[in-house]
């Protein structure tokens, strides 16, 4: 079964909450699919412990006018073909296995927000040892930190976000490493008099952490432990020492979610979807707003967001009256890549036999001498695994400089069984899609 | 007092509070997601779907992301081998 749709927008965060809000006001039909649980995207993530969600104003009342507004939400959806212009595929899991639905837009906005980067260290793949934002996201889907004792690590601005949170739901947030130098973080703090509320809203987790240490300039040598996680290495550059912990939280500030767009066909400028001022993409009809257009954070995303939607809508002249807002926050994101740049010691972290690629458990001893990408894929199996290179593809970028390679449908894994038996088990068949799927797998 | 729900991890029964995630769960109980290609236990990384570190054995069916559904009463997850 085709469904048909006006206004197609992937990813319910808050650009796609922004872009679908704005278009359904006036009077578009909307659709958005998401593949988490619930709206929200990451940041705004609906929880079990939602007490400090309650209190973010801006949360409740975004996703309040965007359930008034009558935007359909698909939640479980994540997107897997594009078969031809104008239509998309997604995977949906249900109860009994996975399904593939097809949507058929006029109108497609990609917000599909972002990911951590990680990158490889000795024992990062032990139990006990998650993403930043990764442990946020469990944490707010029920599980309990409370009385254990955490290290938070990496870099970005998340990581003092997901600290003082850790903090708030009774953990003992034992440091924070921030791998970025302090002359670096000083400069960066120094920047923000022109954006007050981030000002504001930095110092507030702060003074959560008041007896937590903040460390500029330190990082993650080794995560140890047998079977779990004991303690975390950490080095200064000068001194190197082990802090005790259950848990690690370590992520590496944020890399676009793209795949849709590649997939599409969409021009990129760097690692990025290149749009114009109106957030078109270089394919008519496809807008990107939030992260995969550049990592700016919530407020660009929002304004991004809005942007698009009024596009769609005919809204030519409310549209530009937000573009100066708009480009100062996606300047705010440019000193966020600069101060947040990754130091070089990073790159040499991991040893022989650490794991680069979790899905296939491919080393850095068997990487390290291929030529790039497609050779080491085709010689390892890196990045062939369920993830399709979303967590290594980054990691090898930052470790050799290789270039991902393009991608391909499926863009994550689809049962065979469902592809083979799908002609019989469903009286409107994807004749374009599973022929695309099946050559592929 | 919050509403809770239990299911089975690996035969043992895990209260969690309404709305928890299976993946919330399963680190509750200690349990590995499932099992590396060579061996090694994993569990959630991510958190948001992306990584597949925490797909597990969901009522029969194998390959579900844990960190992506939410419990329901009576669910039986096993760590994937």
């Amino acid at each position: 079964m085709t469904q048909t749709c006006d206004v197609l927008v992937i990813g319910a965060g808050p650009a796609g909450i922004a872009a679908a809000t704005t278009a359904a006001r006036h009077g578009r039909g909307v659709l958005v699919l998401d593949d988490n649980p619930a709206a929200g995207g990451q940041i705004w993530r609906s929880g079990v412990q939602e007490q400090s969600q309650r209190r973010d104003r801006r949360r409740s009342a975004s996703l309040a006018a965007f359930r008034a507004l009558g935007a359909k939400l698909l939640p479980g959806r994540r997107i897997v073909d594009a078969p031809e212009p104008g239509q998309l595929v997604a995977a949906v899991e249900t109860g009994s296995g996975v399904s593939l639905e097809t949507y058929s837009f006029q109108h497609l906005v990609l917000a599909t927000g972002a990911r951590e980067r990680f990158l490889p260290f000795p024992g990062w793949t032990l139990p006990g040892v998650f993403g930043a934002g990764g442990l946020q996201a469990l944490v707010r889907g029920g599980f309990s930190v409370a009385g254990k004792r955490v290290v938070v690590a990496g870099t970005g601005p998340l990581l003092l976000a997901v600290a003082a949170h850790l903090r708030e739901d009774g953990a003992h947030v034992a440091t924070v490493a921030e791998q970025a130098a302090a002359r670096r973080m000083l400069r960066f703090g120094l920047s923000l008099w022109t954006h007050p509320g981030k000002l504001l809203q930095g110092t507030g987790y702060r003074a959560t952490l008041a007896r937590t240490p903040y460390r500029m300039g330190c990082w993650p040598l080794a995560a140890l432990g047998q079977s779990s996680l004991e303690a975390v290495r950490l080095t200064d550059g000068r001194r190197v020492w082990d802090e005790p912990c259950d848990l690690l939280a370590c992520g590496f500030h944020l890399v676009p979610n793209t795949e849709v767009a590649a997939l599409l066909g969409c021009r990129f400028d760097g690692d990025f979807v290149a749009v114009d001022d109106s957030q078109r993409t270089s394919i008519p009809n496809v807008y990107a707003a939030g992260e995969p257009t550049q990592i700016a954070g919530l407020d660009a995303a929002l304004l991004e967001g809005e942007i698009a939607g009024l596009t769609i809508a005919g809204k030519p002249h409310e549209a530009a009256s937000l573009f100066r807002r708009r480009d100062r926050e996606r300047r705010f994101g440019q000193r966020l890549s600069q101060a947040f740049a990754l130091r070089e010691e990073l790159r040499t972290l991991a040893q022989p036999d650490t794991i680069v690629c979790r899905c296939e458990d491919v080393r850095f001893g068997q990487l390290k001498d291929h030529a790039g990408w497609t050779d080491a894929k085709l010689q390892t199996r890196c990045g062939m695994g369920p993830c399709q290179g979303r967590i290594c593809g980054p990691a090898v970028q930052t470790l050799f400089g290789w270039r991902p390679a393009s991608v391909r449908p499926p863009l994550s894994p689809i049962p065979l069984g469902l592809l083979c038996s799908q002609p019989e088990e469903q009286s409107s068949p994807l004749p374009q899609t599973s022929n695309t799927l099946q050559e592929t797998l | 007092m919050p509403e809770t729900v239990t299911i089975l991890v690996n035969g043992r029964a895990v209260a969690m509070p309404a709305g928890a995630t299976v993946g919330a769960a399963m680190l509750a109980s200690r349990a590995a997601c499932r099992t590396s290609v060579s061996g090694e236990p994993r569990t959630a990384l991510c958190g948001m779907g992306i990584c597949f570190e925490c797909r597990a054995v969901v009522n029969g069916i194998l390959h579900r992301r844990t960190c992506q559904l939410v419990c329901e009463s009576g669910m039986t997850v096993e760590t994937q081998p």
